[in-house]
């Protein structure tokens, strides 16, 4: 811990490395949950059911300290006609019956060596204050025996260690009496000459293992007395086992430095491992899964010769988000209700005029052998900022900034980013996401083209059944959706969007007229819950996801066979 | 996109066979449609209001199917049906004519007055119309169909169909004080001003959304007829005197909006759906519309246009081989009647008036794709010879992304979009120093601006994962939007990176180590010459009084550091000491 951050200490910093210390004295949860894990390799056949736990832990390490307990164990148990209790062991041996225990454990952990069965029996133990009785006679006894022929002033018999109950149980056997009219106050007399102590003889039977030579009646009044308590008493029935041998060398439980050098390795038996339990993970950092999904992607397009586009404004005019794209400005994505526009700053303070200027006449009246729109386009409109609802508008800058590159050179560009969408939240929909999207642009570009650059591509996402269906794209024409069939859902999914780019689009920018732009587009979301299983866009996406999913997450590895749904049992 | 719902009967009985519903979803597939539901008006109902609402409900089955949003020709039966049939060479595509009466043409005189608010209106008439309960239907949800498309909710165009016997023309299209406008609207019993009427319909849930349209303009759009019987105040509501109904035999159609192409294709669609049940089918009377300048135009237009296309055009563009004639017919089976012409290379197509969408010559490239069948397509990769680089600031953050996790910390995504308290109140800031760009339309506080730091989303994701072992260690690498009026736009976003440290100590030893090895990676060197970095003791309102520091790298100020403000942790509902580092990766590309 003191790998330093830094040597010139001020009072502060000395209090922040101490601060720091003391922590790491005190076991943080996780790092005490490591231990355990560590502790759980090595056999603890003995604790089955018992929760984990420092406990556990202890008894263990108690058991492996009785090497010699074992071994007399094993001595009494050669011995013994059939078997012998743990706790009978401890007490002909004069130890602890825990002890006794540790040694059962240890050696049950070698093997067959015994057999142990677990047994509860029920004993009446003296509490602290018994055993003081039983030592030292009754509090009643003890008043008694304090009070010499003469008598004894009850104020000073009452400052006795025993004097309060001792007083009271001894009036209530008639051993002592009360004279109240002696001269300088109540006196205290013997009443008998002799008394027998019988609480202390009780108490001595019980100590000495004949509790059961008691009356129910007087185990009950001792009990209420708090002299006497009924304990469970975990027992041991160890019995020969199977392998059963007095010859046991003490196993080892890991290699030490110490046994390498002096090769002592080679003489030891070590302790099975336990490869039952879970190892410790690594402490370690962990990317996001959605955004190894996204690096995935990135890799697929720099592999398929793919150049990323510049996609780092996420604030766009609505120009560059529509009307360069040929998108009307009636058109509903323009709508309120779908997009999210500023207020402040409100407008783009530049557009490329020329461009704009070609851009307006295409919509209101056509041009590029197109018949327009015909509606008569705004430029205010056009101004209007908004936060992009598709990273379309950085291809159509990208495209823009390559046609005013003379000559022409053909590209193959893409880009992964954030879109915003001020759509109705659900569980497949958030209010940003992102975007994947492929453009390629040359000379002679056909349908056949694009679909074969998509089947490349979803072939290395591990997407091989492909389906083309037409669809309406304000941008592109011709238009088609992807669909790929699910093994899982059992159906044809759509898994993207694609078409060639008009030239309503192409042709104002000033890229030449043979060339054809072809473009498709996906979100990274949706492959990615359909790729782990997730149904609730938000346990992927946001502040509110569970880190633990983050820790969690495997490698993405598109073109791999997704694990399998787990079963019944495994769930 | 809209969705179009037919009885499945009435669909197969008009397609004159029927099919599986997997053989009708194959074809819709083919045709560019979307079999998206099968279901019924029980099922509907049942599912919307529960199964005691539901108990009288029809159970005819009823397909839901997804149309193109440009394909307006589509959205009810009879243009699903005529559609299909020509796409299976069932039948030829019809021809429609525009024909004038007999008698006197109906003329719909727009006055001047309507310049200012709803200036353009079109009209037509449909004679001798024989309806059943099904056509009428299907009429009337035509008209809501293309209301809540084409016709952008009616602010582009409304429609208004009348009993033609009901009402005698000249009919006339003006703006009136509302408080002039008096009539019986459909559905009521009674007369009302156009001011009562627009407080009536406030609570209409169907009216409602079409009220602000001319709620505050001083006038409204009216049409009498010449007896001053109200056809109708658009786009908000048609006057009862002249309701169609399933016996009506001559319709009064008219078109009012504030976009004449818009309005002539609305028109255009509904009569060549409808002259169907025509007498003479397919034959629409003209009407005339009288401009306040005096000139008028009769309609529909029912153009046809006639385009022409070079075959090896469409096979370039496709990516086939066919004939100029195979294409021709391909073509002709999309509603596209077309015949090899000149020098057999050359075809001509004729566009009809149901097809508003094809503008452009790569929209029968199109037609001609999807008649060839896009599945049929043989798949090829351009040659498209290409060097791949990546997006420099993109790769430095995948690079870094990957050693911060190196580094012990775990990465987070969080949303672009917040609060303005995420990032002002709760940071101690107040909203104009964050320089951060506003959206004017947002439908819930957490999309009020565009964050200009990433601090509040991991903190928030702190806040969300408490239960989790500590220490937390979080990072995320992105954008942040600041407001810059040197851009085009006026804002620019910024790529950052942010680490938290959260534990029961603040460890600023550790966010400091953190950037130490950022710095590391980075290869920027200790120190405050020769492009190195440094950190000087610094405050803001987010962090602790002398916890904090601010970042020098390479001349300039890259960031902060610090221990955070106990202040900001409380409002982040956190409760643990926790420090951070927020810095600009650009200066480092």
């Amino acid at each position: 811990m003191e790998q330093g951050w830094r040597w010139e200490l001020s009072p502060v910093h000395l209090l922040r490395l101490r601060h720091h210390t003391q922590d790491d004295d005190t076991l943080s949860p996780a790092l005490r949950l490591d231990t355990f894990k560590m502790a759980m390799h090595t056999p603890d056949s003995g604790s089955g059911g018992s929760g984990p736990g420092r406990d556990t832990l202890s008894t263990l390490e108690a058991a492996m300290a009785d090497g010699p307990v074992a071994e007399l164990l094993l001595r009494r148990l050669e011995a013994s006609d059939g078997g012998l209790d743990s706790a009978e062991l401890a007490a002909e041996l004069g130890m602890e019956h825990q002890a006794v225990v540790g040694a059962v454990k240890s050696l049950q952990a070698l093997g067959e060596i015994i057999e142990a069965e677990l047994r509860s029996t029920k004993r009446w133990e003296l509490t602290a204050e018994g055993e003081e009785i039983a030592r030292e006679g009754s509090h009643e006894a003890r008043v008694f025996r304090s009070i010499p022929p003469e008598g004894l002033a009850q104020s000073e018999l009452m400052r006795l260690p025993s004097g309060k109950v001792g007083f009271s149980k001894a009036m209530s056997n008639k051993w002592i009496r009360v004279d109240k009219s002696a001269a300088d106050g109540p006196r205290v007399f013997r009443v008998v000459d002799s008394m027998e102590d019988e609480v202390q003889r009780r108490l001595q039977l019980v100590q000495g293992g004949q509790a059961e030579k008691l009356g129910e009646k007087e185990r009950s009044e001792l009990r209420k007395r708090k002299l006497l308590a009924e304990v469970t008493l975990k027992t041991y029935w160890v019995s020969k086992g199977s392998a059963f041998s007095t010859s046991i060398s003490k196993q080892e439980t890991e290699l030490s430095p110490e046994m390498i050098s002096s090769g002592s390795w080679r003489d030891r038996p070590f302790k099975p491992y336990n490869f039952l339990a879970h190892g410790v993970l690594p402490d370690s950092g962990h990317l996001h899964p959605l955004l190894k999904v996204r690096s995935q992607f990135r890799q697929i397009f720099l592999e398929m010769g793919f150049t990323e586009m510049p996609t780092y404004n996420f604030i766009e005019s609505s120009f560059w988000n529509f009307d360069a794209l040929f998108q009307p400005q009636q058109h509903p994505a323009r709508d309120q209700h779908d997009t999210f526009f500023l207020r402040d700053p409100a407008e783009a303070l530049q557009l490329p005029m020329d461009y704009v200027q070609r851009v307006k006449r295409t919509h209101s009246q056509g041009g590029y052998g197109s018949q327009g729109y015909k509606y008569t386009w705004k430029l205010d409109e056009a101004r209007k900022n908004l936060l992009r609802t598709h990273t379309t508008s950085a291809s159509a800058r990208a495209l823009y900034r390559l046609a005013q590159k003379k000559p022409f050179t053909p590209v193959k560009y893409f880009s992964i980013d954030r879109v915003f969408r001020n759509e109705t939240l659900d569980a497949t929909h958030l209010a940003e996401f992102h975007q994947i999207e492929g453009v390629v642009a040359d000379h002679g570009l056909t349908l056949g083209h694009l679909m074969g650059v998509l089947r490349e591509f979803f072939t290395k996402l591990g997407i091989t059944q492909l389906r083309f269906k037409p669809a309406y794209n304000p941008y592109t024409e011709p238009s088609m959706e992807v669909f790929s069939y699910h093994q899982g859902l059992k159906k044809w999914v759509e898994v993207g969007n694609s078409g060639v780019f008009r030239p309503e689009m192409l042709l104002p920018m000033g890229l030449p007229e043979n060339v054809s732009v072809i473009a498709w587009g996906l979100s990274l979301e949706r492959p990615t819950m359909i790729k782990y299983g997730i149904n609730n866009i938000r346990d992927l996406v946001g502040h509110k996801v569970n880190l633990q999913m983050v820790y969690d997450s495997p490698l993405c590895r598109l073109d791999a066979e997704p694990r399998p749904p787990p079963t019944q049992e495994a769930a | 996109m809209p969705t179009v719902s037919v009885k499945r009967d009435l669909l197969f009985q008009a397609l004159g066979r029927t099919y599986t519903d997997e053989e009708f979803d194959e074809l819709c597939f083919e045709f560019g449609l979307e079999l998206d539901e099968i279901t019924s008006e029980k099922e509907i109902i049942s599912k919307e209001q529960g199964n005691v609402k539901a108990a009288g409900a029809s159970d005819v089955v009823l397909y839901k199917i997804d149309v193109p949003a440009n394909r307006y020709d589509l959205l009810c039966l009879e243009g699903l049906v005529r559609g299909l049939q020509v796409f299976k060479e069932r039948i030829k595509a019809p021809v429609y004519k525009r024909v004038m009466p007999d008698g006197k043409i109906q003329k719909l005189i727009i006055t001047e007055e309507t310049a200012k608010i709803r200036p353009f209106a079109v009209a037509a008439v449909l004679r001798n119309i024989k309806f059943t309960k099904d056509r009428y239907d299907s009429f009337i949800e035509l008209q809501e169909k293309l209301h809540q498309n084409i016709c952008r909710k009616r602010a582009l165009v409304a429609i208004g169909t009348h009993d033609l016997d009901t009402l005698s023309g000249p009919f006339t299209y003006t703006a009136k004080r509302p408080s002039d406008i008096k009539f019986k609207p459909l559905n009521k019993t009674k007369e009302y001003t156009a001011c009562e009427l627009m407080n009536i319909y406030k609570t209409d849930n169907h009216l409602k959304h079409y009220l602000h349209i001319i709620e505050n303009k001083p006038l409204y759009p009216v049409i009498y007829d010449s007896n001053g019987v109200v056809l109708s105040m658009p786009p908000i509501i048609n006057g009862d005197h002249s309701r169609i109904t399933v016996n009506t035999r001559n319709i009064f159609i008219e078109c009012t909006g504030t976009d004449f192409t818009k309005a002539k294709i609305v028109l255009d669609i509904i009569v060549t759906m409808f002259s169907e049940y025509c007498e003479n089918q397919f034959t629409v009377e003209a009407a005339e519309v009288v401009f306040p300048n005096g000139k008028s135009s009769t309609f529909p237009e029912l153009a046809y246009r006639k385009e022409m296309v070079r075959a090896d055009l469409i096979n370039k563009k496709v990516g086939i081989r066919e004939t100029p004639e195979n294409l021709a017919k391909l073509l002709t089976r999309m509603y596209l009647k077309s015949e090899v012409i000149g020098d057999g290379n050359q075809i001509e197509i004729e566009i009809p008036p149901t097809r508003a969408d094809i503008i452009h010559a790569c929209d029968i490239v199109e037609d001609a794709a999807i008649a060839y069948g896009y599945n049929n397509i043989q798949m090829t990769l351009p040659k498209t010879y290409t060097i791949a680089n990546q997006f420099p600031l993109n790769k430095l953050t995948e690079l870094l992304r990957y050693d911060m996790a190196a580094a012990g910390f775990t990465e987070v995504l969080t949303f672009a979009l917040c609060s303005q308290e995420d990032i002002a109140d709760k940071l101690g800031l107040d909203i104009s120093a964050t320089k951060a760009v506003h959206i004017s339309n947002p439908k819930t506080a957490e999309f009020q601006v565009a964050r200009t730091t990433l601090l509040p989303g991991l903190l928030k994701t702190i806040a969300a994962n408490r239960k989790m072992p500590l220490p937390l260690k979080l990072f995320e690498i992105s954008d942040i939007v600041i407001k810059d009026s040197n851009t085009d736009v006026g804002a620019k976003n910024y790529r950052h990176l942010c680490a938290v440290y959260y534990n029961k100590n603040p460890g600023f030893e550790i966010i400091h180590g953190l950037l130490d090895r950022i710095m590391q990676l980075l290869d920027v060197p200790p120190g405050e010459d020769k492009g190195g970095y440094v950190i000087k003791a610094s405050e803001g309102p987010a962090f602790f009084p002398g916890r904090c520091a601010e970042i020098f790298a390479r001349g300039q100020s890259v960031g902060k550091l610090g221990v955070l403000h106990p202040d900001v942790i409380t409002k982040f509902e956190l409760t643990m000491p926790c420090s951070s580092l927020e810095i600009n990766i650009g200066p480092f590309l």
